[in-house]
């Protein structure tokens, strides 16, 4: 009996209940090998290249381009050269039918946990609290204009072994859009009261862009609190920032005045699919969200600059730091990363834009996954 | 953020604009319900399908009105009270009742700010019912946006579900010009995730609900829902849709609906309305004249034929289109064979 | 009843515009210079301005087909409604309305009207206005005896009774409904119809300006008190056809020659003044000769004001599109 390995619509992030196959990258009967990409996955969020579980030869593409599946569903077949049609037809159908009885049957242990509102000081946020375990928590903070979200393809890699707190910044997502005087301080102190109303003594700290500003601010105003910072083109390390991105942001109203401001965010525009445009337009139609988006860009980065300076923090900051940044970012330049004190290891990602926990989950989830296991 | 129906969310929209906007003001038949009636109960009804139910209890009789049964003065109320300072919506029940109040709208309402030179603003906004599947026969069913998209003057609104409807609704209560916005009867108990919160989709903007390669469906209200199913079945064969969803016939998104085609050189129009002068014609008409050469197929309209809506469970089902007739219509454009020239 | 001088001298400088503006018009119509169609108020001047003697810039009016009238009692610009009868740029409405769609929102004229019947729908909603904003003010529909049979009035007579709004219903009847007579065209009566709706029904003699000016006081005070709408029914004659090149063949051969003798409301205030020493006559034809003066620069700047251009056609269809 030969060996036949299904290839199945894959799970990226929790709340990933189906996909779209966006495109095969190989043709049927191409020999391929074990991680090599074959297919691209459209999410809600993003589009991902999928990578073969195994080598053998492509057999079946049963999923057409362009079909939506759900999570598990049959895309492909691979087998060795030597497999009987017959074997593949008999191995599709034998799957097809198991599948569609698991999908009757429902899936209640696969619904992701569902984002809750958190009252914090009269201020209600929007938090994805998941994982447990005794591992210590983590706390994920997205940047200016993102959510909670951003981090789909990471949260549940990292809550393996403990809680992982991601959360909707102030006059973001499903969040209040009282965003107070919008400054990193400011919204570091509504983060540092979200982790005491959650009961989270002390946690490490993973901050995108101005999430990365406020996980420093964060250390700064409350060190007891925070176990380690990871910095994910992080603000706050120097001046610099493009300005274009932030107002073509805050005053893009339609899909097609939003979509090439968030091409900026990319290495590859492809990845900017319909849904996550959606999303953001979604979040943006929302009243006041744009006086909350407006008040953070006027606090953070009047005339064109970052105002807050946070480079200091890392100088003191005692616990485990790292620096992830992508090559081809062009909101904040990786070269704010030079100049780091030697012992904080700045790791940057070639071909890779802005947003790395997105366009290169595996490689910053190892990263990120690295400084837990080594910090009690 | 929560599962809300199509009723749900424009009771919500209506709530939260009432509350936002004092000049925002509610008139109808019933829009309460139980005004001098013999139980003394108020908000008896909320709207004859309970839509605005519980808005007169929040906000009272001077701003949730009913009115006497009798269209043309109270939709020429409330095109007169927004040209005099209010922002009234107006629920006309069944817009199939549009014959008794159709002066109001089309000759008062929609006409006032070019008539006299661009100054007037009429923030009105009208709230009807319409369409098949109810068994309401021919003078409850009917879909008439087109008619009110032929006349210049006012904006269409056909929402295609709790989302959009919440968003579009608030939008068109913001908005300065006559609004109509009709909901489909038969979508009431939709559900699907709406925020919480107030926000507004604007008027004029598409939404592509599915993007593909082969075939561009237009769809207006409910029948989003059926082009999006139909969609997702021919997908299983390797036929690849977009889905448009134009949101406004007035005003109608012409550059989103000539790119999509121009990608996909086919287009299938899914309308409700009746055949004649309506959505789809309008449609076919401009792809026709500005996206000739990107066509490899004729233009496929699927709309109910050219009769009143029936009565008979079984007359109505052959009546509307369905999901089964959408995809009947993309298989025939994409198996179509330009004849060869001799 | 006293009435103040200057009420008195601003009321025939407008009851004199109103006759200058539309006999010229008439004479100017035969020319073939003006565009579309018109309707002449002649003859009825003291309804429009009895009535609006009692109304400020705050309160509403509706108007008909037939508004020149009212809309020069309400304070509309005068050359500017000759400008926009002349289809000039220069006109109130742009020259995109015309005769029949003068209006001027700014001074609570909420619009003449080509719809037989749809100006008091928009005063329930202008009413309605008046109440909810607190503003004290009345919302005034005149329509004729022909509007006076549409089904939208008779379903605003009821709304504004039903909600109780601060509405007057003047019906000016001018015993015509285009060609043929109201004698034919209205069963029962207007009193009988007011009282049908539970309404407080006035009615005068509108060539009489201190009828109209007495009886539109009292009903006005009463929907402006909070009491719920009336209905003020005023007789009037009409001077000219419905519409200017009507030959009038339906109306006896000496009918309006008799209205022009017996009730010309100018003459009639002007014999009542003067002989009573309100008013001197010297006054009066001082009025008289700066209206004709005006009316003629009127007409004159008219026919030299500039035409739409044509980025007017797709201009002001809607706020935002």
């Amino acid at each position: 009996m030969s060996v036949i390995t299904p290839i199945t619509m894959p799970k990226f992030g929790l709340a990933m209940t189906e996909g779209k196959l966006a495109g095969w990258s190989v043709a049927p009967g191409s020999t391929v090998s074990a991680g090599q990409e074959i297919a691209d996955i459209e999410t809600s969020k993003i589009t991902n290249g999928y990578e073969s579980p195994a080598s053998g030869v492509l057999r079946r593409q049963v999923a057409a381009e362009g079909e939506t599946l759900p999570v598990g569903a049959l895309i492909g077949v691979l087998a060795e050269g030597g497999t009987s049609d017959a074997e593949i037809d008999a191995f599709i159908e034998q799957f097809q039918s198991a599948f569609s009885d698991s999908d009757t049957q429902g899936d209640a242990d696969a619904a992701p946990a569902r984002p809750v509102l958190v009252d914090v000081d009269g201020l209600s946020l929007q938090v994805q609290d998941m994982g447990q375990g005794n591992g210590l928590p983590v706390l994920l903070i997205h940047g200016f204009g993102g959510d909670l979200t951003n981090w789909l393809l990471n949260q549940d890699v990292l809550a393996a072994q403990r809680r992982v707190i991601a959360f909707d910044l102030p006059g973001h997502g499903g969040s209040t859009k009282q965003v107070g005087d919008g400054t990193p301080a400011a919204l570091a102190a509504i983060t540092a009261r979200l982790l005491e109303t959650l009961g989270i003594a002390r946690a490490h700290v993973v901050g995108h862009s101005l999430g990365g500003a406020i996980a420093l601010e964060l250390a700064r105003t409350h060190p007891d609190r925070v176990a380690s910072l990871g910095l994910i083109a992080p603000a706050g390390l120097g001046p610099d920032i493009n300005m274009a991105f932030i107002e073509g942001f805050i005053t893009a109203d339609r899909r097609k005045t939003l979509e090439p401001v968030l091409a900026l965010l990319v290495n590859d525009p492809s990845l900017i699919t319909r849904n996550m445009v959606e999303g953001i337009i979604r979040f943006k139609r929302l009243d006041g969200a744009r006086q909350g988006l407006e008040t953070i860009a006027a606090a953070c980065f009047p005339n064109g600059q970052q105002k807050d300076a946070l480079r200091d923090v890392l100088a003191s900051f005692s616990g485990p730091v790292q620096v992830i940044w992508g090559e081809a970012d062009q909101i904040l330049s990786p070269a704010a990363a030079q100049g780091l004190p030697a012992s904080i290891p700045v790791t940057l990602l070639p071909q890779t834009g802005h947003m790395p926990q997105m366009e290169k989950a595996t490689q910053v989830n190892d990263l990120l996954v690295s400084v837990l296991h080594d910090t009690p | 953020m929560s599962k809300k129906s199509f009723r749900q969310a424009i009771n919500e929209a209506l709530r939260q604009e009432m509350r936002r906007d004092p000049r925002v003001i509610l008139m109808g038949e019933d829009v309460a319900g139980g005004q001098g009636g013999s139980s003394g109960v108020t908000d008896a009804w909320g709207g004859v399908l309970g839509v605005t139910k519980g808005l007169y209890t929040e906000f009272g009789p001077e701003r949730v009105l009913d009115t006497p049964i009798t269209e043309a003065s109270y939709i020429g109320a409330a095109a007169g009270a927004a040209a005099t300072g209010l922002r009234p919506v107006a629920e006309l029940m069944f817009v199939d009742f549009v014959g008794c109040c159709l002066d109001q709208i089309m000759n008062q309402a929609a006409k006032f700010r070019y008539m006299f030179g661009g100054k007037a603003r009429t923030p009105l906004v009208i709230r009807a019912m319409y369409g098949a599947g109810f068994n309401a026969a021919a003078q409850h069913s009917q879909a008439l946006y087109p008619i009110f998209t032929h006349i210049p003057g006012l904006k269409v609104v056909v929402p295609s579900s709790p989302y959009e409807a919440k968003g579009l609704l608030i939008e068109a209560i913001r908005d300065d010009d006559p609004v109509i916005f009709l909901e489909n009867k038969v979508m009431y108990d939709d559900e699907e995730e709406v925020p919480d919160e107030a926000y507004t989709i604007p008027f004029g903007e598409a939404n592509l609900t599915r993007e593909g390669n082969d075939v561009t469906l237009v769809a207006f209200g409910r029948m989003v829902g059926f082009a999006n199913e139909a969609a997702d079945r021919l997908a299983k064969d390797g036929i690849s849709c977009t889905v448009i969803d134009p949101r406004t016939t007035s005003p109608l998104d012409s550059a989103t609906i000539l790119d999509c085609v121009a990608d996909t050189g086919r287009l299938v129009i899914v309308d409700e309305s009746s055949p004649r002068c309506n959505m789809a014609t309008d449609v076919a008409a401009l792809v026709a004249e500005e996206a000739f050469d990107a066509l490899k197929a004729p233009i496929r309209r699927v709309t109910p034929p050219h009769t009143p809506v029936p009565f008979a469970t079984v007359l109505e089902k052959l009546y509307l289109p369905d999901v089964g007739r959408i995809e009947a219509a993309v298989r025939s454009v994409m198996g179509y064979k330009a004849r060869q020239e001799a | 009843m006293q009435i103040a001088r200057d009420i008195l001298l601003h009321s025939y400088r407008s009851m004199r515009t109103i006759r200058e503006f539309e006999e010229r018009l008439h004479t100017e119509f035969a020319t073939g210079e003006i565009p579309g169609f018109v309707h002449l108020y002649c003859g009825e001047e003291a309804s429009a301005v009895g009535v609006c003697a009692h109304l400020g810039e705050s309160d509403t009016i509706a108007s008909t087909h037939r508004g020149h009238g009212h809309c020069i009692a309400k304070g509309v610009d005068v050359e500017g409604m000759m400008a926009e009868i002349y289809g000039r740029s220069t006109g109130v409405c742009r020259g995109k309305g015309g005769s029949m769609h003068i209006a001027d929102l700014a001074r609570g004229m909420l619009g003449a009207n080509g719809i037989v019947g749809g100006g008091p729908p928009l005063i329930c909603g202008a009413a309605l206005s008046h109440k909810l904003l607190k503003t004290d003010g009345v919302a005034v529909a005149f329509y004729g005896d022909g509007a006076s049979n549409e089904g939208t009035t008779l379903e605003s007579l009821n709304l504004a009774s039903v909600w109780k709004l601060p509405a007057v219903f003047v019906c000016e009847d001018n015993g015509y409904g285009e060609a043929t007579g109201a004698s034919y065209a209205c069963a029962g009566t207007q009193k009988d119809r007011a009282a049908g709706f539970g309404m407080p029904y006035f009615e005068c003699d509108g060539s009489d300006f201190f009828a109209v000016y007495e009886t539109a006081g009292e009903a006005i005070a009463h929907a402006r008190s909070g009491k719920g709408p009336v209905m003020l029914h005023v007789h009037l004659a009409r001077w000219y056809g419905h519409f200017e090149g009507d030959a009038m063949s339906y109306r006896a051969s000496d009918e309006v020659a008799q209205a022009r003798k017996d009730h010309d409301c100018l003459s009639a205030f002007r014999t009542r003044t003067t002989g009573a020493g309100l008013l001197e006559g010297a006054s009066l034809d001082d009025i008289d000769s700066a209206v004709r003066t005006r009316i003629e620069a009127a007409v004159q700047a008219a026919k030299a004001a500039p035409l739409p251009e044509q980025e007017d056609l797709m201009r002001d269809v809607y706020v935002s599109y």
